[in-house]
């Protein structure tokens, strides 16, 4: 197809792997006796617990409150008892209290009809509150509290919301089943976002790899009367990071250390756009996610509705365990997830996906010393020098190394991907970028 | 399901592609191999034992210096890489001492004092050839003929760059080229030649003098592993399709090079016009195209970004032609390419990529 957009500067082409789950509906994953909900699920401060061991739980009451600006309300998925609060290790290796719930007792919404509610009288405020009650977050991976975005300071115009449908990581299709499965719901919560924001155009990017996600998102858009653009893009990662994708929709670059709303876009991912639809119209808070369970090393791949806290071993499990042995069990995409040790890790507002990975999908060798191919500074899609930065960090010569855009990097890994020498690029980036943080906390 | 208590606790990516610094090296080497066998099959069996004495001298060395820093670098194959390429610029009746030293040279002397492979700001084997070409000029320019054209001649003779080179330094006859020179001074060419040029030159319209197939095929006198063009190609292929080597710099170099040969290279000739110098006679000579596809191409000793290698090759291509039309000597690959491996540092900091989001200079539409 010609006339594709994408982004200019950068990106890879890993081998995608869709095609072993793309095309399994969205199931419900069988719910756990024993949900894990962590209180640090978003980018920002922990919710506090507001449970005791003991206390008895219904199915999406709160359970976690937001405890700033930028935190995040939790509630509980399943109905019980508390059993404990306990610390347990995230998927990124940080820890977190966690409330520990035995499902007991008879589900509120769970094989009941739900009820939808107008919303088009309430107002940006009202909605927004909505949205920070019922706990939604990015579900793209950032985790960005939803309601903190969509609150537009004061003089700030939205001229784009581009809604994120690229789903740039290999093997996950989540978000693309989503798009085929939920298409009317999704269409309903990009007007709920654009009644909260405002903005003057709408639009989506899509990677061409789900053109039937592009032509069933036009066909909802047309029979909801929206005008939203759907922009097919070609296969490139990191499309699906928001500076990326809002260069190939709309041309326009974020200025370094800026947010997207300095060049007037607001972006959000198409399971939060579904998130939102579900607690401002059914008003559910955000107790399950849609997360991709694939990977060569799993027997049956498949796209599982599963509710928060689940430990990821159960996933496996309905997925008919592993065929092959794994090398590595990852919780989100290939290029960005975090490799995980403890199976009952339990599945996050982040999980995109559980990946079981082979030591043929891994690939890579022993590492040597950087041989300068430039092919990290080619594939780097912000325009930095990987190998000077790692050297600069190695160096403990932090300064040096945010004089050449350190801060800039997302950690999307495509550096680490093309890396010839398999120096852990990224790595040294987040060692290096926590190390400034440190400083000028400090200073 | 059991746990499986081996998995691995990585940082992301948690996939890499395919490529290694020792596949690369690898894949290099055996990409070189074809014309290596082509060497061995025309200049015989000797050819064997110099690319051995200066693969195992390479060897040897790293392996020396290895136990000096204690770490484990001979898998990655750059030793192995560096001593086939030393052996590939070794005529073929070289005395074996001297491939030896320009190996221990390259590794000991240029890779490893500047900390080893990634370190070194010199191609090592074309500094280790370099160093030996002018410390035993007379065995480093003594050519062994082909047989398949030895029979016609003497045993030994100079490579056609080298015959009009000297041939060229008082000239008054009337050849219009350099192909043309060797022609009418009587250079040897096979049955085969004469065949394939008069049957080009019925069937597609051409004026081709004889020589350029033997030029091509490898079947001039030459470095062992220089002088057959087609099957130097043929590697390179493997290696653009695997993405090992890019366009940049070897289409820089040839473009550049070709483009000073036409305007420049026909000038000593009997009509001493410009643009009538012979690209093709000068692309099928010489070290051109194993300098051009295989050693300017070495990532630890060229630019990083694209711009650069643009700049490096071409800068590669015009110092060649400098050389070889006007320089004192009948070639000047390697030259040119060490030459270049020193501006290397100031390329890569004149063309740094842009940064996403930042402003550099004011953009106009």
């Amino acid at each position: 197809m010609k006339g594709l957009k994408t982004f200019k500067k950068g990106g890879v082409h890993p081998p995608g792997n869709k095609n072993l789950s793309e095309d399994k509906e969205i199931r419900n994953a069988v719910i756990s006796e024993l949900s894990v909900v962590a209180m640090s699920q978003h980018l920002g401060s922990p919710a506090e617990a507001v449970v005791s061991p003991g206390d008895t739980v219904r199915e999406g009451m709160l359970i976690g409150k937001s405890t700033g600006f930028i935190s995040g309300n939790i509630h509980s998925p399943v109905p019980g008892t508390v059993k404990e609060i306990t610390d347990i290790y995230l998927p990124n290796g940080m820890t977190s209290k966690a409330v520990v719930i035995e499902m007991a007792g008879e589900f509120d919404r769970l094989g009941k009809e739900s009820i939808e509610t107008a919303w088009e009288q309430l107002s940006s405020k009202e909605l927004i509150e909505i949205i920070s009650s019922n706990g939604i977050v990015g579900l793209g991976g950032a985790t960005f509290p939803a309601s903190v975005k969509f609150s537009i300071p004061r003089g700030k115009k939205v001229e784009y919301l581009v809604i994120n449908g690229v789903e740039c990581e290999p093997y996950l299709t989540a978000d693309h089943r989503l798009m085929l499965e939920k298409a009317d719901q999704i269409i309903e919560g990009i007007k709920i976002i654009a009644s909260i924001i405002k903005p003057e155009k709408l639009a989506i990017g899509i990677e061409i790899n789900k053109e039937n996600a592009i032509s069933r998102i036009q066909e909802a858009a047309l029979k909801a009367d929206l005008p939203l653009e759907v922009v097919g893009l070609k296969v490139k990662y990191p499309q699906g990071d928001e500076k990326q994708l809002l260069k190939a929709v709309t041309g326009r670059e974020v200025p370094s250390g800026a947010l997207p709303l300095e060049i007037g876009c607001v972006v959000s991912n198409v399971g939060t756009v579904h998130a939102i639809y579900e607690a401002v119209v059914l008003g559910k808070p955000l107790i399950e996610r849609v997360v991709t369970v694939s990977g060569g090393a799993i027997s049956n791949p498949q796209n599982l509705k599963v509710r928060i806290g689940t430990p990821i071993r159960s996933l496996i499990e309905e997925c008919g365990g592993f065929k092959k042995n794994p090398v590595k069990v990852v919780v989100g995409g290939p290029m960005m997830g975090f490799t995980i040790y403890d199976l009952d890790t339990p599945v996050t507002k982040g999980t995109s996906g559980v990946l079981a990975l082979t030591a043929k999908e891994v690939r890579g060798s022993a590492q040597t010393a950087c041989i300068s191919c430039g092919r990290c500074i080619a594939a780097c899609p912000m325009g930095l020098n990987p190998t000077t930065l790692f050297k600069y960090i190695d160096h403990s010569d932090y300064v040096s190394a945010e004089e050449i855009g350190l801060m800039d990097c997302k950690e999307c890994g495509s550096c680490g991907y093309v890396c010839l020498a398999g120096i852990p690029l990224i790595q040294g980036m987040r060692l290096g970028k926590r190390m400034l943080r440190t400083k000028k906390v400090k200073s | 399901m059991s746990d499986n208590n081996n998995l691995l606790i990585e940082s992301s990516p948690q996939i890499k592609q395919f490529d290694s610094t020792q596949s690369v090296m690898w894949s290099v080497s055996l990409c070189l191999l074809p014309a290596g066998v082509w060497g061995a099959w025309i200049f015989g069996p000797r050819v064997i034992g110099v690319l051995a004495a200066s693969i195992i001298a390479a060897l040897v060395s790293e392996a020396a210096m290895m136990y000096l820093v204690k770490k484990n670098t001979l898998k990655d194959g750059s030793a192995f890489l560096t001593g086939l390429l030393i052996g590939f610029n070794m005529p073929p009746a070289i005395p074996y001492y001297i491939p030896v030293v320009a190996s221990v040279f390259a590794i000991v002397v240029v890779k490893w004092t500047y900390g080893g492979l990634g370190g070194n700001f010199m191609n090592p084997a074309l500094a280790g050839r370099v160093f030996v070409f002018f410390s035993w000029t007379g065995p480093m320019t003594k050519w062994t003929m082909p047989h398949s054209l030895a029979a016609v001649d003497a045993v030994t003779k100079a490579t056609p760059l080298g015959y009009v080179k000297s041939g060229l330094l008082d000239y008054t006859g009337s050849a219009n080229g350099p192909a043309q020179f060797l022609v009418q001074n009587g250079y040897p060419h096979t049955v085969a030649d004469t065949g394939v040029t008069s049957w080009l030159n019925a069937h597609l319209g051409l004026h081709l003098s004889n020589g350029y197939v033997d030029m091509f095929l490898g079947n001039i006198p030459g470095s062992l592993g220089e002088v057959s063009v087609l099957l130097l190609l043929i590697g390179s292929i493997y290696l653009f399709i695997r993405k090992i080597i890019t366009w940049e710099i070897p289409v820089s170099y040839l473009v550049t090079f070709s483009l000073f040969i036409w305007v420049f290279g026909g000038t000593r000739f009997a009509d001493g016009s410009y643009f009538s110098g012979d690209i093709l006679f000068h692309l099928f000579t010489g070290g051109i195209i194993l300098g051009a596809f295989y050693m300017a191409t070495d990532m630890v000793t060229s630019p990083q970004t694209r711009k650069g290698m643009l700049i490096f090759g071409s800068g590669a291509g015009f110092l060649t032609f400098l050389i070889r039309i006007y320089g004192s000597f009948p070639e000047g690959v390697s030259l040119a390419i060490i030459l270049m491996n020193i501006f290397v540092p100031m390329i890569n900091k004149y063309t740094k990529s842009k940064r996403f989001g930042v402003e550099e200079k004011k953009e106009s539409k």
